[in-house]
């Protein structure tokens, strides 16, 4: 297994090995048209070793954690909580995704948006 | 325990090398004659060979021998041929042991001189039980030839069929007011696209006029006692009110009956009355009313008595608990679909234009609410696009773990009739993966695909939902192969929806019979028993077993049938006598034993337990739990089992 899926297995506790490439994830996914690589593709990318494929994509942090392929996933491969162990493994790194200074009109921004933001984007 | 004094007799046998390439046989046979008892001793290097065998009846008879171990392989393997042997020149086969010293020594150890060490103490632990082991005959008892199938479906009529042809009465017990099963509701069947109705009718009408077949209609198996050969059943049948050698099949009734409900033939897509016949071809060929929807029993209604010209309607019949008595019971309960309306995304039960397979097997079929024209539900306008979604509650954890097998081929032939029926048409596919195993069945995936051009679509399903504007089903999808979101609209949605069983829990416990995790029957052995279960005497085919399609159903049938045939050839059951017995003089009738017993072969006579040899195993449970030690296992007695372990650890 490679060093990017034993992490995965490790935060998440979920067994991507268990995905049988049935694209439910993809399928109720309200932010695939925005992504690099739909769900059920980056989980096969797991699969076969190519996680780091999957890291460098905007595919999870496109994801808006609502969930939804989590609850339908057949199998409990669950990608949702698979993409957050992958944003937890680029987090632990100390890398920033957020600038705090190139957000526009920052003051007037829900402090709601903000402190998720950086909870999600920063680390 | 015998009476006359033990003469042993040990054989060693090289089995070639196995044996005698580690253990020194020569100094096992000097050990043994060594032994109390043992009065002969020798070796050979295959003592199960003819040769073998006939030192060991030369042996026995010089000598006078009464007892004898052979030191060897495993009982599995040659028991039977031992006791052959020594029956052959008149001693009872319960006066043979086998010393193990294959299995238990040669073979799991490299030191020589330890494995000869063990091998001579379990030739001495050998010794010492067979010394005391009592002549036992088989337990026999006569059987009654009679056999009862529970379930009228496809697997139950071809069971019963069988073993009525082959002269043995049968006693079918179907809980609908007709026999034939879902197989009845199909339209025409994969891959050869025969009509059901075609060829399962005729099968019927030979159940029905069989004058070895007895059917229960509308009614229930609701208790089994007794064991292999002699169960006691009683069945529940339920009223009618309808007397079936008097109804005409007229329909008069049918006509004025004011009441309509949702038909269960036709799985809710049409309307029947309170007084029904649920299709045409039903068996027995009888109308029956539906009680809790007549009202008669509301207000007085009686239309259907004033009109029926033969009188053959009667308010006044009841429920009836009928007792019989049969040799073997075979399961062939079937399934149902599982409720697709758990399934929330599809929108089953909220759409009238989402059906599952069943209802879509209905609108495809000439006797079905549409008589056999293709027209969604909703307002009947013919269906010119329909999308099929494969896998609905099946291979999800959510749901059914298990593939229900049957679902790619039905939606196959789904697809294709529809293709033939609507020139222009348009059919897709929602499939995870496809799973056409069987004879002729990827060839018709194929021509569904190429000839029929079907569009199948490798994905899942987001959800289905109504157009509020043109009324259309869109169906939002993906398509994993291409990566791309798909919306398709289409006039109607079939689910194909996974099997689960149907056999209620109380029945499965009174015949004592376990089921899967799933709630299917286990077999006793997945490869080499598949249609016999753990209690002996019930047997088990068809979907009640795990998800098959027709011809995988009919050969189970037919498999059953043979077990059952074979249980019933002799008018004897005939057991092995290695059972419990009581001491009544010791027995304080606590029961302890009845509950503990996993065969149910104990049960509390005048106070005091009493074995059933026919249902005892000699699992030696009861032994164990029995606080006033008042039960043995015969030629496993507790003395018996000591004196081995004394000779072992000595």
């Amino acid at each position: 297994m490679s060093e990017v899926l034993n992490r995965v297995v490790e935060y998440s506790g979920k067994n991507p090995y268990a995905c049988y490439q049935c694209g439910t994830c993809s399928a109720v996914c309200p932010m695939v048209r925005f992504m690099d690589i739909p769900p059920h593709r980056a989980i096969r990318l797991l699969q076969i070793g190519a996680g780091a494929l999957v890291l460098s994509s905007n595919t999870i942090w496109i994801c808006v954690s609502c969930m939804r392929c989590v609850d339908r996933c057949p199998r409990d491969v669950a990608p949702g909580v698979v993409f957050e162990a992958l944003r937890l493994i680029t987090l632990r790194q100390g890398i920033d995704k957020l600038k705090y200074e190139e957000i526009p009109n920052i003051e007037e921004a829900p402090t709601l948006a903000i402190v998720s933001a950086s909870r999600k984007l920063t680390g | 325990m015998s009476s006359e004094e033990p003469r042993v007799g040990v054989f060693v046998c090289h089995c070639g090398l196995n044996i005698a390439g580690v253990v020194d046989v020569k100094k096992v046979v000097e050990e043994a004659k060594r032994l109390p008892h043992v009065v002969h001793a020798e070796d050979y290097i295959y003592m199960c060979s003819a040769p073998g065998q006939e030192l060991i009846k030369k042996a026995i008879l010089e000598k006078k021998l009464n007892a004898v171990v052979v030191a060897a392989c495993t009982p599995t393997m040659h028991y039977e041929t031992f006791a052959r042997a020594i029956e052959a020149v008149g001693l009872n086969r319960y006066r043979l042991e086998m010393a193990v010293i294959r299995e238990f020594s040669s073979w799991v150890h490299a030191d020589k001189k330890k494995a000869t060490e063990k091998a001579i103490k379990l030739v001495k632990a050998a010794v010492v039980k067979v010394a005391d082991n009592s002549p036992l005959e088989p337990v026999k008892s006569r059987t009654v030839r009679k056999v009862l199938v529970i379930g009228g479906g496809i697997a139950g009529i071809t069971v019963a069929l069988d073993i009525a042809n082959a002269g043995i009465p049968v006693i079918l017990v179907e809980k609908t007011p007709t026999i034939g099963g879902k197989m009845a509701m199909l339209s025409e069947t994969f891959p050869t696209l025969d009509c059901a109705q075609c060829i399962l009718t005729p099968k019927m009408a030979e159940v029905a006029r069989h004058p070895l077949i007895k059917i229960y209609t509308n009614s229930e198996v609701v208790d089994v006692s007794g064991f292999v050969g002699n169960f006691k059943v009683k069945i529940l049948q339920r009223a009618r009110y309808v007397k079936i050698g008097d109804c005409r099949l007229c329909g008069f009734c049918e006509r004025v009956c004011p009441v309509k409900v949702p038909s269960e033939f036709n799985r809710g897509l049409s309307d029947r009355k309170a007084i029904y016949i649920p299709f045409p071809q039903a068996i027995p060929p009888a109308y029956v009313i539906d009680k809790a929807n007549c009202r008669h029993w509301v207000d007085g209604c009686d239309k259907c008595l004033r009109v029926c010209p033969t009188k053959a309607i009667d308010f006044n019949d009841e429920d009836k608990l009928v007792e019989e008595e049969v040799g073997v019971i075979i399961v062939a309960t079937g399934y149902d679909l599982y409720p697709a309306e758990r399934l929330k995304e599809y929108g089953y039960g909220l759409y009238r234009d989402v059906i599952d397979s069943l209802q879509f097997e209905r609108i495809l079929s000439a006797g079905g609410p549409t008589k056999g024209l293709i027209l969604r539900p909703s307002d009947r306008k013919p269906v010119k696009r329909v999308v099929f979604i494969q896998c609905v509650g099946s291979r999800d954890i959510n749901h059914l773990e298990y593939c229900s097998k049957i679902c790619c081929m039905y939606t196959a032939k789904h697809a294709l009739i529809f293709k033939e029926r609507v020139p222009g048409g348009e059919a897709y596919v929602f499939y995870i993966d496809i799973r056409a195993a069987g004879k002729g069945y990827e060839e018709f995936i194929k021509r569904v695909q190429e000839e029929f051009q079907v569009n199948y679509i490798r994905g899942r399903v987001n959800r289905v939902y109504r157009d509020p504007k043109t009324g259309d089903m869109v169906v939002v999808g993906f398509d994993t192969l291409t990566g791309q979101l798909l919306t398709v609209k289409a006039d109607l949605v079939v689910l194909a929806t996974g099997l689960v069983p149907q056999l209620p829990y109380e029945l499965a416990s009174k015949l004592k019979i376990p089921f899967d995790k799933y709630g299917f029957v286990q077999e006793a052995h997945p490869k080499l028993r598949p249609v016999e279960t753990v209690t002996s005497g019930v047997f088990v085919c068809g979907v009640a077993h795990g998800p098959k399609d027709i011809a995988e159903t009919v050969a189970q049938a037919s498999a059953a049938a043979a077990k059952a045939m074979e249980l019933l050839y002799s008018e004897y059951i005939v057991k092995e006598p290695l059972v419990a017995v009581v001491d009544r003089d010791l027995c304080s009738g606590c029961r302890v034993c009845v509950g503990i017993c996993p065969y149910g072969a104990l049960e509390l006579v005048e106070g005091k337990a009493k074995v059933n040899e026919l249902l005892c195993e000699g699992c030696g449970a009861c032994v164990v739990a029995c606080p006033s030690r008042a039960i043995e296992l015969r030629n496993y007695s507790t003395k018996q089992l000591l004196e081995m372990v004394k000779a072992v650890v000595k």
